[in-house]
Parts: structure tokens; C-alpha cells; sequence
């Protein structure tokens, strides 16, 4: 079973520097985070091998946030090979989401 | 072929849930592409839920009730739903985003509505990088920082309270001179210290740069103007209903609806399509109160048991 990968300072750049990522910008107080939180967790099985779906929680690393200019949270993000290539802002559907990943597959 | 179809998981559709559910109705099916509690999870506190004391957060408030609903049979399926038709034999059509269609003898639309943006210049395109609809989700980023609140009614004076506890200062913008909002609630704003009243005033333009916005230009009804240096806009200033699943291809609506798109209902929340009833923010009228809404999913429901057994029965 696939599975999300919750990343931190330490493994930030490591994650995201190869292939396609998906990472969801959240914080636990968060309503329409909570309301995608399952949603990424499907896309986390979904796409086991294809790309990585990754969560950082802006509460606890502040710094990441800070670096990527998060003023505004869901902001799921989508790296290719380390570089940002996509974004949204707000809570949206699964179809959505994989339409994103999709396109730089 | 599900007995009703409820399109949307806020309180208006989870009630819908709970009472179609209990009531006896077996193949129920609840379409929300996430996790289910609506916008109301947004909130920073909810204090006129009736039963509910204390202050409690709109997440909070919503955690309990899928649980609830879920126990009596109500199925979850967590995708969009694009459009609802009505056949030729007075079904339902769902199309969902996946692209799968379901079949339903009845149907409860609950979808709700999106908060309005104010249209102000700058707005649309710093959406998201100082811009927000969300105080409890965006709030923490602004953490002793200024900012403006844009608004004069109940959920604006409740977010620009919640973010006076954050922020260092908040300028509450509204475009008349007096508040449309609970009265207890404007006297909170009066005696909080780091708010202050910009009134007869309109967001003019907001400005930014690489990193998102840096001020706000406010013009007033006397025609001065002031500039705020501030790194984040908050926008209340009400809601759109969410009606697109009623838009048929040929551009009509599959019912009645009044000229801002509300759904017009009566007092069962029967549409004018026989099988369809609409619940909570998007019908006319709507108080938009999360205790109006869940009245309206359990009003819908009883109707739709009455109106699936008559189909059954016939």
C-alpha cells in the first residue's frame, strides 16, 4: 500500500529532486485541509511507483513554508526533478489533482 | 439504482444523510469530493449552534457528524459530481467527475455556496499569496503582521475578531458606515483595541510583488484615499451559490431557479422537478446558518422517503 510521505528540512530536498512530487502545503487546524486529507492519501496508493505524494506541515516547518512563500493553505505544489512546475491553491478534487501529476508524468 | 442521491457533505447534506438513512431508505449514496463537513470547518468559532456551549471551532463542531450518519447506512463516495439530469422515466442521472453515471430515484442537492470575491483590482491575481477567504487557514501566516478585513457582516466581524488575536492590527474595511451584523458581535469589535474602523471605504486595488501582496489602496465615499502596508487581505463579503450540477447542456436548469441561481424551493424543499429537493446554502432565502442548513437536509430527507416509497409502492 502506498503511503504519503511527511517531509521535514532535512528531507525536503532529497524528496523532490528526482521525478514527479506532489506536495500538499497544511496545518492541522485547517478545515479544507482536512477536507483533502483523504484525497491524498488515495493519490498516495494511486500513484505508488509513478510519482511520490508528500505532506509538509507548515506549522511544524515553518521554514519550508516560508521558502516556497506559502501564504495560503491547501497549497499543494507539484516538483519535477526539484524545480516547481505547477500549483493550487484551496481545496479541490481528486481528478484535479491527478490531472496535475498527470501532465508531467 | 440508489434511492436518493445527495450531492454535497456540509450540514445540509450529512442530515440529509442521517434522516434518509434512519428513515428507512436503503441504497443512499452522499457525493462529496473530500472529507465531509462543508464550509462551515472554515470557522474560526461557532457559538449559535443551539446545544452547543463554550466556544467551539466550525472543524470541531463538524467532526462528530459523519460518524453518526454512517452508522444508519449512508455511503460516502468521494468525488465530484459534474452534472444531475432527469431521464425519460423520471430518474436521476449523477455524472461524476471520474466519469461514471449513477442512477437515482431521488435526489437532495446540497452544494452549498463559495465565498464572493469583492472584485477589487489585484484581487483575482494575488489570490492565494496574501489574498484569503480562510482566516482559521491563513491567519497563522500573518502572525504579528497587520492586516485588512474586507466586509461588514457577521462572518466578517467574527474572522476580523479572530484575527485580531493573531495579528498585531486589523483594519476592518466595509463600504457603509454601520454593520449588518449580531449586535454582540459589533460590540466585541468596538472594544477590541487593535481594530480599526475604516467605514464608507471600498478596497481599491491591492499590490504585491514576487513574494505576494504588500499594501492595499482604500478609497472612501468623501473621495480620500489611504494606502495600508500590509501583507495579507482578508475578503468576506458574502457567498455564490454552487448550481452548476443543475446546468444542463442546453443551457437550461433541470429546475426552477430565481435570477441570482438559488434554487427556488418550497416549504418541503421540493423544487418544481418532481424527485428533486435542494438543502442549505444554495436554495432561496437561505439564512445560511449551519443549524438552517441541517433543518433543511432533514425537511428534504422526510420528503424524499415519502417521495421514493410512492415510486416504489406505485
Amino acid at each position: 500500500m502506498g503511503k504519503y510521505v511527511e517531509l521535514t528540512a532535512a528531507t525536503f530536498e532529497e524528496t523532490v529532486k528526482e521525478g514527479v512530487t506532489l506536495v500538499d502545503f497544511w496545518a492541522p487546524w485547517c478545515g479544507p485541509c482536512r477536507m483533502i486529507a483523504p484525497v491524498i492519501e488515495e493519490l498516495a496508493e494511486d500513484f505508488e511507483g509513478k510519482a511520490t505524494i508528500a505532506k509538509v506541515n507548515t506549522d511544524e516547518e515553518q521554514d519550508i513554508a516560508v521558502k516556497f512563500g506559502i501564504r495560503s493553505i491547501p497549497t499543494v505544489m507539484i516538483f519535477k526533478n526539484g524545480e516547481v512546475v505547477d500549483q493550487m491553491i484551496g481545496a479541490a478534487s481528486k481528478q484535479a489533482f491527478e490531472e496535475k501529476i498527470n501532465a508531467h508524468l | 439504482m440508489l434511492d436518493c442521491a445527495i450531492i454535497g457533505g456540509g450540514p445540509a447534506g450529512l442530515t440529509a444523510g442521517l434522516y434518509t438513512t434512519r428513515g428507512g431508505l436503503k441504497n443512499v449514496v452522499m457525493y462529496e469530493q473530500g472529507m465531509p463537513g462543508g464550509q462551515i470547518t472554515g470557522s474560526s468559532e461557532v457559538e449559535n449552534y443551539p446545544g452547543v456551549t463554550g466556544e467551539i471551532s466550525g472543524m470541531d463542531l463538524m467532526m462528530p457528524w459523519p460518524e453518526q450518519c454512517m452508522r444508519f447506512g449512508l455511503k460516502h463516495e468521494m468525488v465530484a459530481v459534474t452534472n444531475v439530469s432527469r431521464t425519460e422515466e423520471g430518474t436521476f442521472r449523477i455524472t461524476r467527475e471520474d466519469g461514471k453515471v449513477d442512477e437515482a430515484l431521488s435526489v437532495i442537492v446540497c452544494t452549498g455556496s463559495t465565498p464572493k470575491r469583492a472584485g477589487f483590482n489585484g484581487e483575482n491575481e494575488l489570490f492565494g499569496r496574501g489574498v484569503s477567504s480562510c482566516a482559521t487557514c491563513d491567519g497563522f501566516f500573518y502572525k504579528g503582521k497587520e492586516v485588512a478585513v474586507i466586509g461588514g457582516g457577521d462572518t466578517a466581524l467574527e474572522e476580523a475578531l479572530y484575527l485580531s488575536k493573531i495579528c498585531s492590527k486589523v483594519y476592518l474595511v466595509h463600504r457603509r458606515d454601520r454593520f449588518r451584523a449580531a449586535p454582540s458581535t459589533i460590540e466585541r469589535i468596538m472594544n477590541t483595541e487593535n481594530i480599526e474602523l475604516l467605514l464608507d471605504a471600498v478596497p481599491e486595488e491591492v499590490y504585491g510583488n514576487a513574494m505576494g501582496v504588500t499594501g492595499l489602496r482604500v478609497s472612501f465615499r468623501d473621495g480620500g484615499s489611504r494606502d495600508l502596508e500590509i501583507p495579507g487581505v482578508f475578503v468576506f463579503v458574502g457567498h455564490n451559490v454552487n448550481n452548476a450540477v443543475l446546468k444542463q447542456e442546453d443551457g437550461s436548469w433541470l429546475c426552477d431557479v430565481n435570477e441570482w441561481g438559488q434554487v427556488i424551493v418550497d416549504l418541503s424543499m421540493r423544487t418544481s422537478t418532481p424527485g428533486l429537493f435542494a438543502a442549505g446554502d444554495l436554495r432561496i432565502e437561505a439564512p445560511k446558518q449551519v443549524v438552517c442548513a441541517a433543518g433543511d437536509g432533514a425537511t428534504a430527507a422526510l420528503q424524499a422517503i415519502t417521495y421514493v416509497d410512492e415510486k416504489q409502492n406505485a
